[in-house]
């Protein structure tokens, strides 16, 4: 196979990023380009310059939800009242199912990120950054502190930093295992040692987050691009999409395809080509549909499979392009087994915080392991779709963990009602079967429960 | 319980670690976690002991880090192996033949999910989509991530790591 790399003005976040997954040094980093946007930016071009090339290049949180990145940072105070700290935290926290390209990233190119930090801090002129990263990732964590200490020694991070006079310390913050960690006020309060709770907003944490302090929340991918576009420049951002949106996307797939696996694309590319890298369906499965981007988005199916991979072509389908990373559904998997996986997982990681959720998602997953177990009748079906309606409407939980545990179960049913009809008609269903003979199911949530929690509790 | 009759029981390594978080935190108990972590690091699990140490150290309640401590899933506060299987338990392992695998390890090792094996050499947990789908269905063994578990007989894993003691 190929070894030569890609190409760094079409696929810029990939360039350094060899098949064998080989982390690329500060050494390889820097001969091939690294942190030259550092020495053409700091001290040379001014923040707000900087901002408005941002704002200018359209490009869109890659953490799920693709709020414009410039906006989100536009509201953060430039000249401060009251002086202080400023945060710039990347959310490296990445468990959402089936989500796996910001590990990609941390892992073979870990001086992309921090280069990138550095150049989104010099805009916001935050002078502290955290990278929030999930506790599973060792590898990731530990080259990220490497290259820190690579930074330090060449003077790319710390005080007056290649004589510009601009501040920044850089952080690695490992985190002890769990989801709700991934939305951005629960990450701030679990930086600040406490229980992922999510906050309530406003204030947003743009103007109050980490310790009350103004703190700008991004993930891996988004701030990866940063000094990309701020050395290329907007136009050039733009011109790499292939629809409406800007830049590129990576994108995953995973499942019974031939190939799982992550590529960068202009963002917009056809789902059907991202389908063939993956060397389509493996043999003997066929497709029933798909999930696009992480477990809490809705099912897409085959007729979709020529819509752009952009956040409106999506939205407009009745989903989310969310991570982008796709999971697949198989003609031999079935449709409640697949939902119910997604429901208890929601269910475990639900915070405790608001009812619907810590009530009702346990509740769901009880409903859906009746139909599965064959204990289920119409009744049940009645009550996922009342649960649908209350949990899944925005606004009536604390966040959005809660209404993303019911986009799969909603378009679930709406596309394979035939697999819900079956188990509840036959008590019996041949895929479920298929994948667990002994018909054996551990709640995962008493599994999980062993350790965590202590003795006498 | 008053403070002064604990006993602190956090080795000298262990409150050097954690100090050295204390040193970029604005007031101690930001660094609760950490500090959970890095005893945890050192004895494997965080005993009620250990907790109320850490708790007068970063000068906090007890009931207030046992509160964080049980919120998250990787801070054990019950004895575990000596090392920690994560299986992962999420929708494309499970596609992957999660449950499979689940039973084939849970009757090489003899414990349920959850469960200590008696030589106390592992703990069997799952653990949520571990970020490597592509490489379904896997699972980690103390620090290493192991892919395609369904392709290689698994307990080989086990084995050779038995073999190396
Ligand atoms: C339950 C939940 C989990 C989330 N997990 C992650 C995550 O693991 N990584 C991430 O980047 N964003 C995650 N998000 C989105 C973040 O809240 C936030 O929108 C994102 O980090 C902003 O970065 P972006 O604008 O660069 O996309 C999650 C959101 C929710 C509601
Ligand atoms: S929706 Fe769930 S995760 Fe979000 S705050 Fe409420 S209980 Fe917590
Ligand atoms: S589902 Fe197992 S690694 Fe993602």
């Amino acid at each position: 196979m190929s070894t030569q790399l890609n190409d760094p003005l079409t696929r810029p976040l990939t360039k350094n990023i060899r098949e064998d997954r080989r982390p690329t040094d500060m050494a390889a980093y820097e001969a091939n380009d690294g942190y030259q946007s550092l020495h053409s930016t700091l001290g040379k071009r001014s923040p707000a310059d900087c901002l408005q090339i941002i704002k200018d290049s359209n490009l869109r949180g890659r953490g799920g939800a693709g709020f414009p990145t410039g906006m989100k940072w536009s509201f953060v105070p430039m000249e401060d009242a009251t002086p202080g700290h400023k945060y710039l935290v990347c959310n490296a926290d990445e468990m959402e199912p089936g989500t796996f390209k910001d590990r990609w990233l941390l892992e073979c190119d870990p001086h992309q990120l921090i280069e990138g930090m550095i150049i989104s801090a010099y805009t916001l002129q935050a002078d502290i950054g955290y990278i929030f990263i999930r506790s599973e990732y060792l590898l990731a964590a530990q080259l990220l502190r490497e290259a820190i200490a690579d930074c330090h020694a060449k003077g790319y991070l710390g005080d007056n930093i290649l004589g510009s006079g601009f501040n920044f310390e850089l952080h690695v913050h490992a985190s002890a295992g769990r989801y709700i960690c991934g939305e951005e006020t629960a990450l701030i309060n679990s930086l600040e040692g406490k229980r992922a709770n999510p906050r309530a907003k406003p204030p947003f944490p743009q103007v109050s987050g980490l310790w009350g302090r103004p703190t700008i929340v991004n993930n891996v991918e988004t701030l990866c691009n940063i000094h990309h576009i701020v050395q290329h420049g907007a136009q050039w951002f733009q011109n790499l999409g292939i629809g409406s949106d800007a830049g590129t996307k990576l994108y995953g797939i995973s499942g019974r395809v031939n190939k799982p696996g992550c590529w960068e694309l202009p963002i917009g590319t056809p789902i059907r080509d991202i389908f063939a890298l993956a060397g389509g369906m493996e043999q003997g499965y066929e497709l029933r549909g798909f999930l696009p981007g992480g477990g809490s988005t809705d099912f897409l199916t085959p007729e979709h499979l020529d819509l752009a991979m952009d956040y409106d072509t999506i939205g407009k389908a009745g989903s989310r392009m969310g991570t982008g990373t796709m999971i697949v559904l198989d003609d031999k998997t079935c449709a409640v087994g697949f939902v119910k996986n997604l429901v208890e997982f929601f269910a475990q990681e639900s915070c405790g915080f608001c009812t619907p959720c810590r009530d009702g998602l346990p509740w769901s997953a009880q409903v859906l392991d009746d139909i599965q177990q064959g204990r289920g009748t119409s009744e049940d079906m009645n009550t996922l779709a009342r649960q649908i309606g209350f949990i899944g409407a925005i606004g009536n939980t604390h966040c959005a963990l809660a209404p993303g545990a019911m986009e799969p179960l909603a378009s679930g049913i709406q596309y394979f009602r035939e697999d819900f009809e079956r188990h509840l008609n036959n008590g019996h269903c041949p895929l479920c079967h298929e994948h667990n003979p002994k018909g054996k199911h551990d709640s995962q949530h008493k599994g999980q429960q062993g350790v965590s929690q202590g003795v006498a509790s | 319980m008053m403070s002064s009759q604990i006993i602190p029981s956090l080795s000298a390594a262990e409150l050097a670690d954690i100090d050295a978080e204390i040193s970029h935190a604005p007031y101690k108990a930001a660094v609760a976690i950490d500090a959970l972590k890095i005893v945890q690091s050192y004895r494997g699990w965080v005993s009620d002991e250990s907790l109320k140490a850490i708790a007068q150290h970063l000068e906090m309640s007890p009931a207030e880090l046992d509160g964080i401590a049980t919120f998250y899933n990787l801070i054990f506060r019950q004895p575990v192996g000596e090392q920690v299987i994560l299986l992962c338990n999420s929708v494309t392992c499970w596609i992957k033949g999660y449950e499979q695998i689940r039973e084939q390890i849970s009757q090489h090792l003899g414990v349920g999910l959850g469960e200590t094996t008696t030589d106390k050499a592992y703990t069997f947990l799952p653990v949520t989509c571990l970020g490597a789908c592509d490489k379904a269905p896997v699972m980690m063994v103390g620090d290493e991530l192991h892919e395609h578990i369904d392709r290689n007989d698994l307990t080989q894993i086990f084995r050779s790591r038995e073999q190396a003691q």
